[in-house]
């Protein structure tokens, strides 16, 4: 394709289409009992997304309750460190402590104008089921959160969390007691008891509208970015950095920008302990096409289309797919996608708490890792926004316990 | 006409429904599949669905979770199941049809799954997480293969997708009794149920009922609203607890009843 068109698309964009499609990625592979649901919500929330009072409601909140707009802080000394001038998009001083909440917020106001009761969530760091749990809080509404075992035990303390909120934590044993069981078990929830439940899904995955709705939700953050940065620089940013699990916190910051091709927009996923070892969760880096959790996107896999166990520090990235669009815009060149090992994500943690004192969610230390890797590989004195998706405050027993350090 | 067909021909004529069984192939491995096979179709079942195992069944219980697992580890594949359905097939005519979900059959190509089942002798298939709006070009593969394409519906259907699930399906309709996933309890409101008299309305094809049918009495109860009714974990569970190479034998009483009581 010339550039001139490629231009020209971005210029344009404005996928899904009609059937929840980013190109050939997206779609509702979801069992038949839940296609009226997903209608039912699809229906929802286009009426909600023009609706004058919802947007008043969800800015006020987002203003009152979550605390935004957050900051766009000018890190000075790693930006002496590194070579560049770094800006981090601060969401994890939003409240409950990661960009979680935006979606959260949307998609409760969303269930209550739909008069469901009755919240299900999955969550595999504990941060959306802590997002989610607040905002059921807040609203009075009841709230299951799936997590799996394995996490239950890494993220102790955002279980207590939850539980302080009213919310009823379900442990799931089954698979590799990862985000991917517990999301095959709120799945389940939701087939039995459709009628008078909503599945808040946590990231911009899943099926058609979830994608979309989550990424309208997110990409506050992007808006935001976008006019602390011309009031900071009179200009927009040489690159947009963000960790890729689900990809609700990329899609967030790189939505608003996908227009202006200037902008370099790169997204780290988690390597684990290296792409190599096979013990990883880049499913872009790493899978292929496949279909699982309704969507049709990257996915990790066997040869015989079985999903593969995953690894990652983080507990939030650890998770074999990724989220239709980000798919979509990696095969056609509008995102890089690249990815931060294990160690390397560590060393972005230690970093930001030495150099900035913001101790950073290990999550968003992917892309603190992969920056201070490829620093001199950018061009000298680029403008770099860094979107800090929350605080690391849930990982302290994590990497306590790699020091050998117990709290 | 594929075996399927025929079989709703013939039963039609006879006035009798249908007894369709649901197990997990290689579940514990492909010998004692093939061995159950044998016992169904001698105890009076009229279609077998076997399940073709997948890491993340988010539409199934328990029960059918760990028998996907067993699976899983016996080494069951997409290729190991077409050799035994093969191997099946100088033996048994019965109607077999592979069932699971879409990732397993998307890698391993849908033209190539569906040549496949015809030269080894599968005559239809269903793919939980595909419904028809997905399927248009798998649908077409099928049918160029001579395979039927089934279709779910449930007590959520709303008359908008029993249209275009009726216009897409072939072989037969699974109306699922429940809202829910596999191995859930039965619900007495069934002939209550707006989307089950709906879809009787509107479709010329045999419905099979299925999810939550334990027992013979359930399943002559059940078969009286479509025509034919499905036992899935209710078998399983039997297959799971007489520790699998027994079970050929040992279910062969209970399936005779069963049978005997839909017929
Ligand atoms: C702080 C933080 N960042 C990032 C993620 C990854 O999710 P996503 O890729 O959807 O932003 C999580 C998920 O739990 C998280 O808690």
């Amino acid at each position: 394709m010339k550039k001139s068109t490629k231009k020209n698309q971005w210029q344009s964009y404005n996928l899904p289409n009609h059937l929840g499609y980013f190109g050939e990625y997206g779609g509702q592979f979801v069992a038949e009992t839940l296609m009226p649901a997903l209608n039912e919500l699809e229906a929802a929330y286009k009426k909600i997304r023009s609706d004058s009072h919802f947007k008043k409601e969800f800015k006020r909140l987002l203003k009152d309750y979550v605390g935004r707009p957050s900051p766009l802080y000018e890190a000075a000394r790693l930006s002496q460190k590194l070579g560049h001038r770094i800006f981090l998009k601060r969401e994890d001083l939003n409240h409950t402590g990661a960009h979680k909440v935006n979606n959260t917020l949307g998609q409760i106001l969303l269930a209550l104008k739909m008069g469901k009761k009755r919240i299900i969530a999955e969550t595999g760091a504990g941060q959306h089921g802590v997002a989610t749990a607040t905002m059921c809080a807040r609203f009075g509404l009841s709230c299951e959160v799936y997590m799996g075992a394995e996490d239950v035990q890494r993220q102790a303390p955002n279980v207590f969390r939850m539980k302080l909120l009213g919310a009823k934590v379900i442990a799931v044993h089954s698979g590799t007691a990862t985000l991917k069981d517990a999301m095959n078990e709120a799945l389940r929830d939701w087939i039995s008891n459709v009628s008078n439940t909503y599945y808040c899904i946590g990231t911009v995955a899943g099926p058609h509208p979830y994608p979309m709705m989550v990424r309208d939700f997110q990409k506050i953050i992007g808006e935001e970015t976008k006019q602390q940065i011309l009031k900071s620089m009179n200009r927009l940013p040489d690159y947009v950095m963000a960790c890729v699990g689900g990809g609700s916190n990329a899609m967030g910051m790189f939505y608003p920008f996908i227009k202006d091709t200037q902008v370099k927009l790169m997204g780290v996923e988690a390597a684990g302990y290296g792409i190599r070892s096979g013990k990883h969760a880049a499913a872009i880096v790493g899978g292929r096409l496949g279909v699982l959790h309704g969507q049709k996107s990257y996915l990790l896999q066997d040869a015989e289309g079985q999903i593969i166990p995953t690894h990652s520090i983080s507990a939030g990235l650890d998770y074999p797919g990724v989220g239709p669009e980000l798919s979509y815009l990696a095969d056609q060149g509008r995102v890089q996608i690249v990815s931060a090992t294990d160690k390397e994500a560590l060393e972005g943690f230690e970093m930001l708490s030495h150099l900035e004192g913001i101790i950073p969610a290990l999550e968003s230390s992917h892309s603190l890792g992969y920056l201070k890797k490829y620093a001199k590989k950018l061009k000298k004195n680029s403008v770099i926004v860094l979107n800090l998706s929350g605080r690391g405050d849930k990982d302290l027993n994590t990497v306590a316990k790699l020091q050998k350090i117990s709290l | 006409m594929n075996r399927i067909e025929q079989k709703f021909k013939l039963l039609k004529e006879k006035n009798q429904k249908a007894l369709v069984t649901f197990i997990s192939a290689g579940d514990p491995d492909l010998k004692t599949t093939e061995e159950l096979i044998y016992s169904l179709d001698q105890n009076g079942v009229d279609i077998v669905e076997l399940g073709m195992p997948f890491s993340d069944p988010m539409a199934d219980g328990p029960v059918i979770q760990r028998s996907s697992q067993r699976a899983l580890q016996s080494g069951t594949n997409l290729n190991k199941i077409f050799t035994t359905v093969a191997h099946v097939r100088k033996k048994t005519q019965i109607p077999i049809l592979l069932m699971g979900y879409y990732n397993p059959i998307l890698q391993y190509g849908e033209e190539k799954f569906f040549k496949k089942c015809a030269s080894v002798g599968v005559d239809g298939a269903l793919i939980v997480d595909l419904p028809p709006q997905e399927g248009k070009r798998v649908k077409e593969i099928a049918q160029v293969n001579g395979c039927s394409l089934i279709f779910l519906l449930a007590p959520t259907s709303d008359p908008e997708r029993i249209k275009l699930v009726c216009k897409n399906a072939s072989g037969f309709i699974y109306y699922v009794s429940l809202t829910g996933i596999t191995g859930a309890k039965l619900q007495s409101d069934l002939q209550k149920q707006s989307a089950l008299k709906l879809l009787k309305k509107t479709t010329q094809l045999p419905v099979c009922i299925g999810f939550g049918i334990k027992t013979a009495e359930q399943a002559k109860k059940t078969s009286q609203l479509g025509d034919g009714v499905v036992i899935g974990s209710a078998l399983i569970e039997m297959i799971e607890k007489h520790q699998g190479k027994k079970a050929p034998q040992e279910i062969s009483t209970w399936i005779k009843k069963i049978a005997k009581a839909v017929h």
